[in-house]
C-alpha cells in the first residue's frame, strides 16, 4: 500500500477573538490518494474553508494552527519553511476560490495573471507560458482564447472568470487542487457546467481534489470520499456510496433529509429540516457539538465522544449505531 | 447519576454550548471606547485645561500682558536661569511672557471657535442641501467647492486681511468665509448616505415637510461627522491665524497672538531661541490636542470606519 | 474615457473662469482701488487722475473682461511697486517655486508611501503606531515654527546648511522638508488605508495561493492597486503646496513666487497679487485635472470604458 498524497491528523485551528478563543477546527483527520475526489460537506461556519486555507498555508498570522500530522507527499506542511511552502503553492497544490468576481487582480490582464504562476515556478520563456495559458483557456471552454489574454477581469462575466481561475490553478499541472465552493457565487445554470468541467479535468489529469461544498447533490455526483463537517469536527467520513446509502451520524441523516432523493422522498411530503442553530465555538467545548439539535441526545452526549469505525466508514456518536436504541424510525432509515 | 442531573432546576438549564455571553449595552460600549482611547482622553484633558486657562486668564496671569518694562527686557525663563518673577521670562519690550501666552490662548481659541462656527454654518448648509436635494443643487455646490479648493487659502487670506486691515474681527471673518470646504464635502457625503435610509423614507411617507425631515431625521444622524469636522477645522483656523500673524498680516501688535510672538522672537532667535520655541510649542500642543480629540471622536463614534 | 476627460476639462475651465473673476474682484474689496493705490496722503485730484489712468472709472465687468483678455495673452498689467510687467516678474520667480514644489512632493511621497505600506503590513505594530503618531503630530506642527527650529538646529547650532537664500542646492534642503512634511500625513494615511483594504481582498489571496513571495504580493499585486488614489492625492497636494509655499519661502528668504506674493501683499501691489492668486489657482486646477486623467489611465476599469 502506497502512502497517501495527503494525510491530516488532528488538525486544530484556533482564532483569537474578543474575549476568548474560537476553536474553529477541532481535531480533524482525513487522507487523500492521488486521483481521488474528497468532498467536505457542512454548513457555513463549520470550518471547511479554514481547513483548506490551512492546507495551503494561507491562514492569517493571528490564527494558530496545529496538527499531529499534515503531510503532502512526504512534506510536513506545518513545519515547512515559507520558501518551501511558496514552492508548493501554485505549483504542486493549487486552490480555486469561491468568489470569481473579486479573486482576480483588477490591475492586470488575464494573460499576466495566468502566466504568473508558471513563470514563478518553472524556468520557462514567456512564449511557452503564453502557449500553455492559451491551451488551458481552450480546455476550460473559453473561445478566442488568445485574444482573452489581453483583457482585464472586469471585461469578463462571473462564469468566464471562474473558468479563468480554474485554468490558472491548472497552469503548473498540480497534483492537488482545493476548490472552495467554486460554484456558489455563480448563476445556477452555470454552476453545473463549471463543476462538470472541473471534475472532468481533474479525472483527465489524474489529480487529487478536495471539493468544499454545502451542496449534497454535487457531492453525490462527484465524490469518491465524503467528510461531513459540523462545528469544527468531522462527524462522519467514508466512501461516498457508503455515506449516502448508510448515513450513520444523526447530522448526516438530517442533511440527507433536507434534499429530495429520487425514490426515497415521497411526493408531497415536506423536506426535512434540522431545528436549532450552530453553537458558538468560543471557549471550551466538550462532548458532542450536535447535541443541542439532535433528536437522539442523551446526558452522555456531554462527555467525550468515541470514534466508531466500520471499515473506511467512521463517525463520532455516543450511540453505537448513530441513534438512540429505541428509535425505530432512525433504525429503519439506517438499515434501509 | 450526578447531583446536577437529579436537580429539577437542571431541566431548564441552557446547554453550555448555547449560552451566549451577555454583551455590554451600546452605552457601556461607547463609554469604554471613549475611556479606552488614549488619544481622545489626552486631547480632551489638554484642551479642557487650555480652555480653563483662556477663560480665567485675568485671574491666572501673573502680570498685565501689555505692561512693558524697559528695565526688564528679555529676562530668561526660570529653567534658563531666570527668576520666578517672570517664570517664562520677558520679551523684547519687557512684557511677561507667561502672561502673554495665557492671553494668547484666548486669541487662538476665540478664532478657532468662531471661525469654525461660521464656516460650519456655511459649509453644512451647502453640504446638506447638495446631499439631500441632489441634481442641480448638488452640481452647483460641487462646483463651488471646486472653486474654493482652487483658491490658495493663505494667499487669499493674506491679501484680504491686508486690504481690509488686520484686526481680530477681520481675521476671524476671513477664515470663517474661507474654511467651509471640508464641511461641505463631508456633510454632502454623509447626507447622501442618510437620505437613502428607511427612516427618512418613512418620514416622507407620513408627509413630513422637508425642513422637518432635514432637522429631525438628517441632522441628528450626521451630527457625529459634523463634530469631527468642527474640531479639525478649529485646529486649521488656529494654525492659519498663527501663520498669518507670523507673516505680519494677521492679528496686529500688541495683541498677544502666539503666531505674532514667534514672529517677534524670530529676530532674536540667534541668541534667545526660547522666545520662538515656547509660543510655537504651546501652539503645537493646542492644535495637537484638538486633532487628537477629533481623530478620537471619529474612531469612537464610527469604529467600523477606522483606518 | 475621452468623454470623461472632456467633461473634466470643461469643468476645469469653468472653475478657472470663476476663480479669475474672484481674484479680480479682490481689487474692489477695499471700496475704491484708486484711493487705496494713492495712499492716505493723496489729494482728491491725485486719486481722480489715478482712477482715469488705471481705468477704474469704467464699469467693473468691463474692467474684468479687459483684464481677462489681457491675462489670456499673458499680460497681467504693470506692478504698482516695480513699475514692470507683472508677467515677467512672476515668470522669473516661478522656477524657484516649481522646483521647491517638485522637491517637496517627492520628499513627501518618498517618506509617506513606504511608511504607509510598512504600517499596513503590520497593523498595530510599533511602526504602525509611530506612523500614526507622526501623522497626527505632523498635522499639528505649525510650518513656520518648524522651519525656524530647523534653522536654529541645522543652520545656527550645527552650521550644516545655509539659513536662507537661493544660491545653491543646500538652500533647498530645509524648505523641502518644511513644505513636504505638510503633505505627508494625508498621503501616509491614504496609503495605509488603501493597502489595508487591498491586502484583505480576494485577489491578494489568489496571488499568495499561486506561490508569489511576500515582496511580490506587496509591491506587484497590492501597491499597484492601492497607489491609484494616492497618485491623485499627491497631485492635489502639489497644488496646495505651491499655494502654501508663501510661508516657507518667507521663512527661508527663498526668492520664489511665494516670496513675491508676500512682498506684494505687504506693498499693496494689487496687480501682482491678483496675478499670483490666479496663477496659483491655475496650478491647482491643472494638477487636479491631470490627477483625474492619470487616475483614469491607471485604473484599467476606467481606461477601457
Amino acid at each position: 500500500m502506497t502512502k497517501p498524497l495527503l494525510s491530516v491528523q488532528n488538525l486544530t485551528i484556533d482564532i483569537p477573538v474578543g474575549g476568548g478563543t474560537l476553536h474553529a477546527v477541532r481535531g480533524i483527520d482525513f487522507t487523500l490518494d492521488r486521483g481521488e475526489v474528497l468532498c467536505i460537506v457542512g454548513e457555513s461556519g463549520s470550518g471547511k474553508s479554514l481547513t483548506s486555507l490551512a492546507l495551503m498555508g494561507l491562514l492569517g498570522k493571528r490564527i494558530s494552527c496545529t496538527a499531529d500530522q499534515m503531510d503532502f507527499d512526504g512534506t510536513a506542511l506545518l513545519e515547512a519553511s515559507p520558501r518551501k511552502m511558496r514552492s508548493l503553492r501554485g505549483a504542486r497544490m493549487s486552490m480555486i476560490f469561491q468568489e470569481p468576481m473579486t479573486s482576480l487582480n483588477p490591475a492586470y490582464t488575464i494573460g499576466d495573471q495566468l502566466m504568473e504562476a508558471m513563470l514563478l515556478h518553472e524556468n520557462v520563456p514567456r512564449s511557452k507560458a503564453r502557449a500553455r495559458a492559451i491551451d488551458l483557456l481552450e480546455k476550460v471552454g473559453i473561445t478566442a482564447a488568445a485574444s482573452r489574454l489581453g483583457q482585464y477581469p472586469h471585461q469578463l462575466s462571473g462564469g468566464l472568470r471562474q473558468r479563468v481561475m480554474i485554468a490558472m490553478a491548472l497552469m503548473c499541472g498540480p497534483e492537488l487542487i482545493i476548490a472552495d465552493e467554486p460554484t456558489t457565487a455563480l448563476d445556477v445554470t452555470i454552476q453545473a457546467q463549471i463543476l462538470r468541467l472541473l471534475v472532468d479535468l481533474v479525472r483527465e489529469m489524474n489529480m487529487a481534489m478536495i471539493l468544499i461544498t454545502h451542496d449534497l447533490g454535487v457531492v453525490a455526483r462527484v465524490a469518491d470520499k465524503v467528510a461531513v463537517m459540523y462545528a469544527g469536527q468531522l462527524v462522519e467520513t467514508g466512501p461516498a456510496r457508503d455515506v449516502f446509502s448508510q448515513p450513520l451520524h444523526p447530522y448526516t441523516r438530517g442533511l440527507l433529509h433536507c434534499i429530495p432523493q429520487p425514490g426515497k422522498t415521497a411526493r408531497g411530503e415536506p423536506l426535512g429540516t434540522i431545528p436549532g442553530i450552530v453553537p458558538s465555538l468560543v471557549g471550551e467545548v466538550e462532548g458532542c457539538v450536535f447535541r443541542t439539535r439532535c433528536e437522539h441526545a442523551v446526558p452522555a452526549c456531554h462527555a467525550a465522544i468515541p470514534r466508531r469505525e466500520r471499515g473506511d466508514h467512521a463517525f463520532r456518536c455516543v450511540h453505537e449505531d448513530g441513534h438512540a436504541p429505541d428509535d425505530t424510525r432512525a433504525k429503519e432509515a439506517t438499515d434501509a | 447519576m450526578t447531583h446536577a442531573d437529579s436537580d429539577p432546576a437542571n431541566a431548564i438549564e441552557i446547554d453550555p454550548l448555547l449560552q451566549e455571553v451577555m454583551g455590554p449595552t451600546p452605552g457601556q460600549l461607547l463609554r469604554s471606547r471613549i475611556v479606552g482611547h488614549q488619544g481622545l482622553v489626552i486631547g480632551v484633558v489638554v484642551l479642557t485645561i487650555m480652555v480653563i486657562i483662556a477663560i480665567f486668564a485675568p485671574l491666572i496671569a501673573p502680570h498685565d500682558p501689555y505692561a512693558q518694562s524697559l528695565m526688564a527686557r528679555m529676562k530668561p525663563p526660570v529653567f534658563l536661569g531666570g527668576t520666578w518673577e517672570h517664570p517664562l521670562g520677558t520679551d523684547h519690550l519687557g512684557r511677561d511672557y507667561l502672561s502673554r501666552l495665557i492671553y494668547g490662548a484666548r486669541v487662538s481659541l476665540l478664532i478657532g471657535v468662531i471661525a469654525a462656527t461660521i464656516s460650519g454654518v456655511i459649509g453644512t448648509a451647502m453640504g446638506v442641501a447638495a446631499g439631500y436635494f441632489g441634481g442641480k443643487v448638488d452640481a452647483v455646490v460641487t462646483f463651488l467647492i471646486n472653486v474654493r479648493l482652487a483658491m490658495p487659502v493663505v494667499l487669499v487670506a493674506l491679501a484680504v486681511v491686508a486690504i481690509l486691515g488686520g484686526s481680530l474681527t477681520v481675521v476671524i471673518a476671513v477664515l470663517g468665509l474661507l474654511l467651509w470646504d471640508r464641511f461641505a464635502v463631508v456633510m454632502r457625503a454623509s447626507t447622501r448616505q442618510v437620505r437613502e435610509r428607511e427612516y427618512v423614507a418613512a418620514a416622507r411617507a407620513i408627509g413630513a415637510s422637508t425642513p422637518r425631515i432635514l432637522l429631525t431625521e438628517i441632522m441628528p444622524n450626521i451630527a457625529n461627522n459634523l463634530i469631527v469636522v468642527v474640531t479639525l477645522e478649529m485646529a486649521h483656523a488656529i494654525l492659519l491665524e498663527a501663520a498669518l500673524s507670523f507673516l505680519g498680516l494677521g492679528v496686529q501688535p500688541p495683541t498677544p497672538s502666539w503666531g505674532l510672538m514667534v514672529s517677534e522672537g524670530k529676530n532674536m532667535m540667534l541668541f534667545e531661541p526660547w522666545l520662538v520655541l515656547i509660543p510655537g510649542a504651546v501652539l503645537f500642543i493646542l492644535v495637537l490636542a484638538i486633532n487628537l480629540m477629533g481623530d478620537g471622536l471619529r474612531d469612537v463614534t464610527a469604529p467600523e470606519n477606522r483606518s | 474615457m475621452l468623454q470623461f476627460i472632456l467633461k473634466r476639462l470643461g469643468l476645469a475651465i469653468l472653475v478657472a473662469i470663476t476663480v479669475s473673476f474672484i481674484s479680480f474682484s479682490l481689487l474692489f474689496l477695499s471700496g475704491d482701488p484708486a484711493a487705496a493705490l494713492a495712499g492716505e496722503t493723496a489729494s482728491g485730484e491725485d486719486i481722480e487722475a489715478l482712477r482715469r489712468l488705471y481705468g477704474f472709472d469704467r464699469p467693473m465687468l468691463v474692467q474684468y473682461f479687459d483684464w481677462l483678455a489681457s491675462a489670456l495673452r499673458g499680460d497681467f498689467g504693470e506692478s504698482y511697486y516695480f513699475k514692470l510687467p507683472v508677467a515677467g516678474l512672476i515668470f522669473d520667480r516661478l522656477e524657484v517655486t516649481m522646483l521647491l514644489g517638485v522637491c517637496g512632493i517627492s520628499f513627501a511621497l518618498l517618506v509617506a508611501v513606504p511608511l504607509g505600506v510598512a504600517a499596513a503590513m503590520r497593523p498595530n505594530s510599533i511602526i504602525d503606531r509611530l506612523a500614526l503618531f507622526m501623522s497626527v503630530a505632523g498635522q499639528a506642527l505649525p510650518s513656520f515654527w518648524f522651519g525656524l527650529i530647523l534653522i536654529v538646529v541645522f543652520a545656527i547650532k550645527l552650521g550644516w546648511l545655509p539659513p536662507s537664500g537661493t544660491t545653491s542646492w543646500q538652500n533647498f534642503v530645509m524648505p523641502t522638508i518644511v513644505l513636504g512634511y505638510y503633505a505627508m500625513p494625508a498621503i501616509m494615511r491614504l496609503t495605509r488605508a488603501g493597502m489595508l483594504e487591498v491586502l484583505n481582498s480576494d485577489y491578494i489571496r489568489t496571488a499568495r495561493a499561486k506561490g508569489a513571495s511576500e515582496v511580490r504580493v506587496m509591491f506587484k499585486h497590492a501597491l499597484r492597486n492601492a497607489i491609484i488614489p494616492v497618485v491623485s492625492l499627491a497631485a492635489v497636494q502639489m497644488g496646495f503646496m505651491l499655494g502654501g509655499s508663501i510661508v516657507v519661502e518667507s521663512i527661508f528668504a527663498l526668492h520664489g513666487a511665494g516670496y513675491l506674493a508676500w512682498e506684494s501683499i505687504a506693498r499693496n501691489d494689487l496687480p501682482t497679487v491678483q496675478a499670483l492668486i490666479l496663477i496659483f489657482s491655475m496650478f491647482y486646477i491643472v494638477f487636479t485635472f491631470l490627477a483625474d486623467v492619470l487616475n483614469a489611465w491607471l485604473d484599467p476599469r476606467m481606461r477601457s470604458s
